[in-house]
């Protein structure tokens, strides 16, 4: 197809800047396992890793530093790659479909309508499920995401078509609706209610449990699969969408099921980590400046850049105020917003 | 004589045993909890902080959280955040043998994070009420092994609620006291009953103003003028947030009460007033003069 013949320089440029930023991921991953309130060296994480399975490689290390790393913070960076990738990735399938670089996952109101679930259960002391579950929040936070992705569709599709600028529009509506919401469950609740509310709108990565990655991983993982598959498609809808159609692409399936698997992504990662802002805005922009808009290499792109920056912020999260921890939405916020700005600035020079 | 030596070196012996031994506790839960070692203790939250150096344990403490600010000999421990947001991983970096806690830490996630570690936590029930007080200081008692002294801590409690009583029945009429929390005049907050500072006002010998709802809500004009309160007690620091006296005088609906017509501003230390600790003898003594005006308080009480 025309549309994705590229240069070889051009792919061959790709192929080194996904390398590097594989090399990044990598690098982060081995100071996130290492950096902490409790430090780990680089061969002590190499000698619990073999000690885990059986092997004695002759390393010291303390029965602390393993307790820490095995239970508490390999999960949570496995957790931060998944939930990082996936966010970033549908970050950018959200802004492929829409043909805007303002959409970001939060659009379809999966995460509003999650975190909404999640403080409702929180406020109004739900005990449908037995309250030590500590999947039980989870679990709403996920079904209130997905329900909520489905009346906005519900709402804008007609006939079976959607309506993908109305789509933006609604998005900012949902949010609005589900933000009173939450605020008036906030003005109800007592202190303790508070700070549970506090990880769903700011985000965690503390609660990483082996239990609560084994509850997320299959979603995250299927659905970074199925998001890697729509760069063909993606690359046809930057033309428009009717130009979509008339080079083959399938358009309102595709909307349909790109809609379908970012919910369950967002959903999923929003029912662990609670609301992540700006990683889903920022990194495939990121990527689009050094990349290019080419889907086939953005995606990927996006796998490896959004885990290591959510890493990375993680990793600013836990040791900035150590012993004790920010929320990372903070941070992400914090060094994500002033970046966008600057990135905006910037693009309006080189337009004038 | 020789009988009498072995007798006393056997009896050592058995001191030295007991204070070695493992002791069981039972949790919030009704969980039994086998503690060793209290060697290295890290306390989360302000009643259990206070209740282990009431008990003389403090030189064992090795951090605790920000809401334990007394005694002051906690200022210099490391502090590993609030109890309600801990992150498990800055706890485990203290290294701690034993978690001393209530059912206010959290959240669920660090608590299971760290048990999973491997550290032995006993988390008690929070229950601010006298019974819970003290049922606090007798489980924190039996983990260092100090149960007389918990005992005697307990019975002083008592003694001195029986005290403050002895003063206040000496007053036919209750006073009405408003309790505000307050962050910044934006911030107000009024105590209905069920909470930690409806049980102070009724054992201080005093009736909550508020008796419509339960827990906290939004302080509103018309509801302060319809509760005419002859007091408001304020937390010291919550008063200062709004100006002090003068500030709380300026509130809506203050000015119009009988509290604000006879100035009848109080305000206590947080922890004093609110935790249910070690202290709550000596907070309701307190408490019970401040609002009852007509009271004069003897030298050395």
């Amino acid at each position: 197809m025309i549309l994705t013949r590229q240069t070889p320089t051009r792919t061959s440029r790709a192929t080194l800047i996904l390398t590097g930023l594989l090399g990044f991921l990598i690098c982060t991953i081995i100071f996130s396992i290492g950096i902490g309130a409790v430090k780990i060296e680089p061969l002590q994480v190499l000698g619990i890793l073999a000690r885990a399975i059986g092997l004695d490689l002759g390393i010291a290390f303390e029965s602390q530093q393993e307790a820490v790393m095995l239970i508490i913070r390999l999960p949570r960076v496995l957790l931060g790659i998944l939930v990082g990738a996936a966010l970033a990735l549908s970050g950018a399938v959200m802004q492929g479909l829409f043909r805007n670089p303002l959409a970001d996952p939060g659009l379809i109101g999966v995460s509003s309508g999650a975190a909404l679930a999640a403080v409702a259960m929180i406020v109004l002391g739900v005990t449908v499920f037995n309250a030590n579950n500590l999947l039980a929040l989870p679990v709403a936070a996920f079904a209130g995401g997905l329900a909520t992705t489905l009346l906005v569709y519900r709402v804008l599709s007609q006939n079976g078509r959607v309506m993908v600028g109305t789509m933006l529009l609604a998005g900012i509506a949902i949010a609005a609706l589900s933000g009173a919401a939450t605020g008036l469950l906030t003005f109800v609740a007592t202190d303790a209610q508070l700070r549970s509310i506090t990880f769903w709108s700011l985000g965690s990565l503390g609660g990483a449990t082996w239990e609560t990655l084994g509850v997320a991983a299959p979603f995250l993982v299927l659905t970074l699969l199925i998001m890697l598959r729509f760069s063909r498609a993606l690359n046809a809808f930057t033309l428009g969408e009717a130009e979509a159609g008339h080079l083959g692409v399938d358009v309102e399936r595709i909307k349909l099921a790109a809609i379908v698997v970012t919910a369950l992504a967002v959903g999923a990662a929003v029912s662990v980590v609670g609301i992540i802002g700006f990683v889903g805005l920022i990194v495939p922009h990121l990527l689009r400046i050094s990349l290019g808009a080419d889907h086939r290499f953005l995606l990927p792109g996006c796998i490896l850049l959004g885990s290591s920056l959510l890493l990375c912020a993680d990793l600013i999260a836990r040791t900035i105020v150590a012993p004790a921890e920010l929320p990372i939405g903070i941070v992400t916020a914090l060094l994500g917003a002033p970046f966008f700005l600057w990135m905006l600035i910037k693009s309006r020079q080189v337009g004038a | 004589m020789k009988n009498r030596v072995l007798a006393v070196f056997s009896s050592l012996a058995l001191v030295s045993l007991a204070l070695a031994q493992t002791v069981t506790v039972t949790d919030a839960e009704g969980k039994q909890i086998s503690i060793s070692d209290t060697s290295r203790v890290l306390t989360l939250g302000g009643p259990v902080t206070e209740i282990v150096f009431a008990l003389g344990q403090g030189e064992k403490v090795i951090a605790t959280d920000t809401s334990s600010y007394f005694p002051a000999a906690v200022g210099a421990l490391p502090k590993v955040g609030y109890q309600r947001s801990l992150s498990s991983e800055g706890i485990v970096a203290q290294k701690p043998s034993l978690i001393l806690t209530t059912t206010e830490a959290g959240p669920p996630a660090a608590i299971k994070q760290l048990r999973e570690t491997g550290i032995t936590t006993l988390i008690l029930a929070a229950d601010p009420s006298v019974q819970g007080a003290k049922n606090k200081i007798i489980a924190i008692g039996k983990v260092f092994g100090v149960q007389p002294r918990a005992e005697a801590l307990a019975r002083g409690i008592d003694l001195d609620l029986a005290q403050a009583k002895a003063y206040f029945t000496q007053i036919k009429k209750k006073p009405k006291v408003l309790f505000v929390y307050a962050r910044g005049a934006g911030t107000l907050l009024a105590s209905g009953t069920g909470s930690a500072a409806d049980g102070m006002i009724k054992l201080a010998g005093a009736v909550n103003a508020i008796t419509g709802y339960e827990g906290y809500k939004p302080l509103t004009s018309e509801a302060v003028v319809a509760a005419a309160p002859d007091a408001v007690l304020f937390l010291t620091d919550g008063l200062k947030s709004i100006g002090g006296v003068e500030g709380a005088l300026k509130l809506p609906g203050i000015a119009l009460t009988p509290a604000g017509k006879n100035k009848r501003i109080v305000d206590m230390d947080d922890l004093y007033t609110l935790s249910f600790g070690p202290r709550l003898g000596k907070a309701v003594i307190d408490l019970t003069f401040l609002l009852h005006p007509e009271l004069k308080r003897p030298s050395g009480l």
